[in-house]
């Protein structure tokens, strides 16, 4: 019998153990941007459970280390995640290639609670890498359009030259009951969109704030000030939901890494309602 | 049609002014209208009118050397365009261009500024008001200068 302590957090993982990996393979990879790549892994042998759209897979490059990643789609038991290179084992990450082997273990975490948005309006917004972790939320928006009110993906980045995802951006645009918005923080003249932080975008959809619930995610200070502008704007503060960064290791709750006072963020979140975290934000980090 | 006071009353800015307060600020009013990529406010010209945006998009931009110019922000409908006009010496410190076609009120500075001169009242409401616009502006411009997306962060 399993040491009771082991249990803790494991409940929707189906594989040999909490720690131990499971192989998967790159069936594609794609480079979003300079630092930044897309991959698909199908399993070799059996598939993880079913990842939801806010849960995360620690992904292993092996010899080298592990890292959290977000899940960014689902296409049957292929995994799709996006992986911006900022470490070694991220560099790693980034630098397979269809063929090579990557271990998995997940899928971890509360992602987003996407039932409790059916028959609402819904404002997704996502700063920089942020908007990978929603994006499957816009799918699931999309393909069941008719279970949403009105919709608004509002999205930030640095520039231009930094947009995340621009060919399924472009498709979520051609949407005309979809309201995507665009902004940079800095851009030259030949940029026709918006610019300036991606808060402004807050307020200018036509959705009914009180019948609101927003998904917010990206850095911190950013979904800080998105759920302060929502909130503002009316939306109801339990119906905002940020998902949260922090150094998360073993994902089961042991090791405290990611801890934030009671909470550990790779077990209680990363997907936090804005009343929970939102007295943890204002505790400051040294 | 819409009169100036209709439009006025549209804007946020001007959100639950009493009617004739909006009168008295039309009286400085007028439509206009920008094609794609006409120049708006030059830097260092005079501050004589600002713009209340009612369509399109402008860019607020600064001339950097060398670089050319960089759009620091833009604004749609709803928006205010320029606040120089508000404090001396009434002179633009950016540029500003219409990204695409542009309707706005154009409010002429001076006679605003006599107006509220004229009654305090009134000049008292109208700063409380661009100043909390001023407020917001500063702290969204605070965010970009953190480049929160950069530097390895989400």
């Amino acid at each position: 019998m399993a040491h009771p302590d082991l249990e803790v957090g494991t409940e929707a993982f189906s594989g040999p153990g909490p720690m131990v990996p499971l192989r998967y393979r790159v069936r594609s990879r794609r480079d979003d941007l300079d630092d930044t790549v897309t991959l698909e892994l199908e399993p070799v042998d059996e598939p993880t459970a079913r990842p939801g759209p806010g849960q995360f897979n620690m992904l292993w490059a092996f010899g080298i280390g592990e890292a959290p990643i977000s899940l960014a789609g689902l296409d049957g038991d292929v995994l799709v995640h996006t992986i911006r290179r900022v470490g070694a084992v991220t560099a790693a990450l980034c630098a397979a290639v269809p063929g090579d082997e990557i271990g998995v273990r997940g899928p971890y975490g509360v992602g987003w609670d996407l039932d409790r948005a059916r028959g609402r309006d819904v404002v997704v917004v996502a700063g920089g890498l942020g908007l990978a972790p929603v994006r499957p939320i816009v799918t699931e928006l999309v393909d069941h359009r008719d279970q949403f009110g009105r919709v608004a993906v509002l999205v930030g980045a640095r520039s231009p030259d930094d947009l995340l995802y621009r060919d399924e951006l472009a498709e979520w645009r051609s949407h005309l009951d979809l309201d995507v918005e665009v902004t940079v923080d800095t851009a030259t003249p030949s940029w026709r969109g918006d610019v300036g932080v991606v808060t402004r975008l807050i307020g200018r959809n036509p959705n009914e704030p009180a019948n609101t619930t927003a998904f917010v995610c990206g850095p911190e200070v950013m979904m800080r000030f998105c759920a302060l502008a929502l909130i503002d704007d009316g939306t109801p503060p339990d119906e905002i939901f940020v998902s949260m960064e922090r150094n998360m290791h073993c994902a089961i709750g042991h090791c405290g890494h990611c801890q934030l006072d009671a909470l550990f963020v790779c077990k209680d979140g990363p997907v936090l309602s804005w009343p929970t975290v939102e007295p943890l934000l204002r505790v400051r980090e040294r | 049609m819409k009169t100036i006071s209709d439009l006025l009353a549209e804007q946020p800015v001007f959100a639950g002014l009493a009617p004739e307060t909006l009168e008295l600020i039309a009286g400085c009013g007028q439509n206009v209208r920008f094609t794609t990529d006409e120049r708006i406010l030059a830097e260092n010209e005079p501050a004589d009118r600002f713009y209340l945006l009612r369509s399109g998009r402008v860019a607020v931009e600064i001339d950097t050397p060398r670089q050319g110019p960089k759009t620091i922000e833009t604004i749609g409908a709803g928006d205010l365009l320029g606040v120089s006009w508000l404090l001396p010496p009434y002179r633009w410190t950016f540029d500003a261009r219409a990204v695409e076609p542009t309707r706005a009120l154009a409010i002429d500075a001076a006679c605003l500024r006599r107006k509220c001169d004229a009654d305090p009242a009134l000049g008292y409401e109208l700063f409380k008001r661009f100043a909390g616009l001023v407020r917001d502006r500063l702290n969204t411009t605070r965010l970009q200068l953190l480049d929160l997306y950069g530097n390895g962060a989400s």
